[in-house]
């Protein structure tokens, strides 16, 4: 492991007009490493993973990455070629909803390869070959390829999700809670495969939930945030076995206890 | 009320031709880059032409010759009407062979006969986007041609394979234009796709409805996309022409009755009615002189 971050984050703020989105965000990522941001709806978490993905760009602040030549790049100043660049291969955003993160009208393979393709794929054999094996890292038979994501249910889109964004390797990846919607099996085996990918993978991860049990199983720290400021940040297991703030007290025991 | 003078040259005018030649020259300057350009109101509907029409007006000259096809027909309605059309607002002559054209409109076919230098192939474009199907949003396709990001494209031609075994696409083929642009042909069959390739001709394209111009200049790369392991390859035909016995041309299938009966023509009647002028005959070409024989068009 190296000793230097993937992503440092300093000063970041996002500002609406003049309501707050984020405000004063500072962090380091480091390679492998995977980051829960947790809070109430409207804290700023979905406003932060927006502007570190460079799908919005802050009011003020600065992020740099680090390139895989080992050079880090101050992301809101790099050309809109090259950010996007990073996004399909570098970096990956699973959406929420799965709609918003797949061509719901191509099928589950083109789906997979399109950011090989984007990248200079011209093999159309090596490419299913790849999409099939990704396919069934992530528990979808191999039958299915042909088939659209329309057809799949809501558990399968989120896996496909997931496999379309990992097949070209990124270090980086950006989750808005990724299990949201899903019923509570369906979480816990797409859970169990996140965790399983990002450990094998040696993924970094930024993972917005609301949700502190994703955030336990699946992230080794986190950042509470409220009213678009973080108010405690840590260890995922110190946060969540000793939180210190106020708020983060508060969430903790909102926890139901069945 | 058939007097020439009661329009300008060409039907459109000055300020009108100037902007969309404006809107050429621009295309021709990148090739195969949709320009934009303020399409007119023409005395037709969207669909019929507008955009190949206005091209046309605004290039044509009193000395140019002028042919008109319709899926390499001389004869259809839509040859038809835009040959007098142009006859008529800028009394221009008119021809179907292809050879002594200076201009030559299309809809959906590339002539037989090879082009020359000189020669202006105006295309008539539904489309102009070859990603718009893929991608409706016009602002990202935008941005998709400026950064050059063209795996959707790809992404298409994987789903043919996938659902068909091989790439299905036979019009509108995708084209990547001196190594930048991603362009739609227009939708002639992808048996076209080679002509472009470093063609003589000027090749211009207009989108009336969708107010877009682009260019192919002459001696322009034109490279049909396709896979490493599913290479592009043009259409091709087990019989030759029935009425003129012409190998490697593009053929339609004519219904002849209502019981099976069918013969494979070629598509560009011009070519056809040359063999067989020279004495090529198909196996279903009747004996007599061709200029007798009730399919050819009446002139």
């Amino acid at each position: 492991m190296t000793d230097e971050p993937l992503l440092r984050v300093s000063a970041l703020s996002k500002f609406y007009g003049s309501r707050v989105g984020c405000d004063n965000v500072s962090f380091d990522l480091w390679p492998g490493e995977v980051l829960a941001v947790v809070g109430e709806s409207g804290s700023g978490k979905t406003t932060l993973l927006n502007c570190l993905s460079t799908r919005l760009l802050p009011s003020s602040g600065t992020a740099s990455y680090r390139m895989r030549d080992g050079q880090f790049r101050e992301l809101y100043r790099m050309s809109e070629a090259e950010r996007r660049f990073l996004m399909r291969t570098d970096w990956g955003f699973v959406h929420q909803n799965p709609a918003d993160g797949l061509r719901m009208t191509v099928s589950a393979g083109a789906n997979v390869g399109e950011r090989l393709m984007a990248v200079g794929d011209r093999h159309y054999g090596k490419i299913r070959a790849t999409a099939v094996d990704w396919l069934s890292r992530v528990e979808i038979e191999e039958d299915r390829i042909d088939d659209e994501p329309r057809a799949f249910s809501g558990g399968m889109r989120q896996r496909l999700q997931i496999a379309r964004n990992l097949v070209t390797g990124p270090r980086l990846v950006f989750m808005d809670e990724p299990t949201g919607g899903l019923d509570v099996s369906v979480q816990a085996r797409l859970l169990d495969l996140l965790r399983g990918l990002v450990t094998d993978l040696g993924l970094a991860a930024i993972v917005v939930t609301h949700d502190l049990a994703v955030a336990r199983l699946l992230s080794q720290r986190m950042m509470v945030m409220k009213d678009g400021r973080v108010v405690e940040s840590g260890l995922t297991d110190r946060v969540l076995d000793d939180p210190r703030a106020p708020y983060t007290q508060l969430l903790v025991s909102s926890i139901l206890q069945v | 009320m058939t007097d020439i003078a009661t329009y300008n040259f060409a039907y459109l005018d000055e300020q009108t031709k100037r902007m969309i030649r404006r809107a050429i020259l621009k295309g021709i300057a990148i090739p195969g880059y949709q320009v934009p350009f303020a399409s007119r109101e023409m005395p037709m509907p969207y669909g019929w032409g507008t955009g190949g029409v206005q091209v046309t007006a605004s290039i044509i000259g009193p000395d140019d010759v002028l042919k008109v096809i319709d899926q390499g027909a001389d004869d259809t309605t839509n040859a038809v009407s835009i040959r007098a059309f142009f006859k008529k607002v800028a009394n221009v002559a008119v021809t179907t062979d292809t050879a002594t054209a200076t201009i030559i409109q299309t809809r959906h076919r590339i002539p037989e006969h090879p082009l020359t230098a000189g020669q202006v192939l105006v295309f008539q474009v539904p489309i102009p986007e070859p990603l718009r199907f893929l991608e409706p949003r016009e602002t990202e396709t935008r941005k998709m041609h400026a950064l050059e990001e063209y795996g959707l494209m790809h992404v298409k031609l994987y789903e043919d394979i996938a659902k068909h075994g091989r790439i299905a696409t036979t019009y509108a083929y995708p084209v990547k234009v001196e190594g930048r642009y991603v362009m739609d042909p227009s939708p002639t069959p992808k048996f076209d796709n080679p002509k472009m390739h470093r063609s003589p001709a000027l090749q211009l394209f207009g989108a009336g409805r969708e107010k877009r111009i682009y260019a192919v200049p002459p001696f322009t790369d034109v490279v049909s996309l396709d896979f490493e392991d599913h290479p592009f390859e043009v259409q091709t035909f087990d019989q030759p022409c029935a009425l003129c016995a012409a190998e490697n041309v593009y053929l339609d299938e004519v219904i002849l009755d209502d019981h099976g009966g069918h013969m494979f023509v070629c598509s560009d009647t011009d070519h056809c009615e040359k063999r067989r002028a020279d004495g090529h005959r198909g196996h279903l070409a009747p004996d007599t002189h061709p200029a007798s024989e009730n399919m050819e068009p009446a002139q």
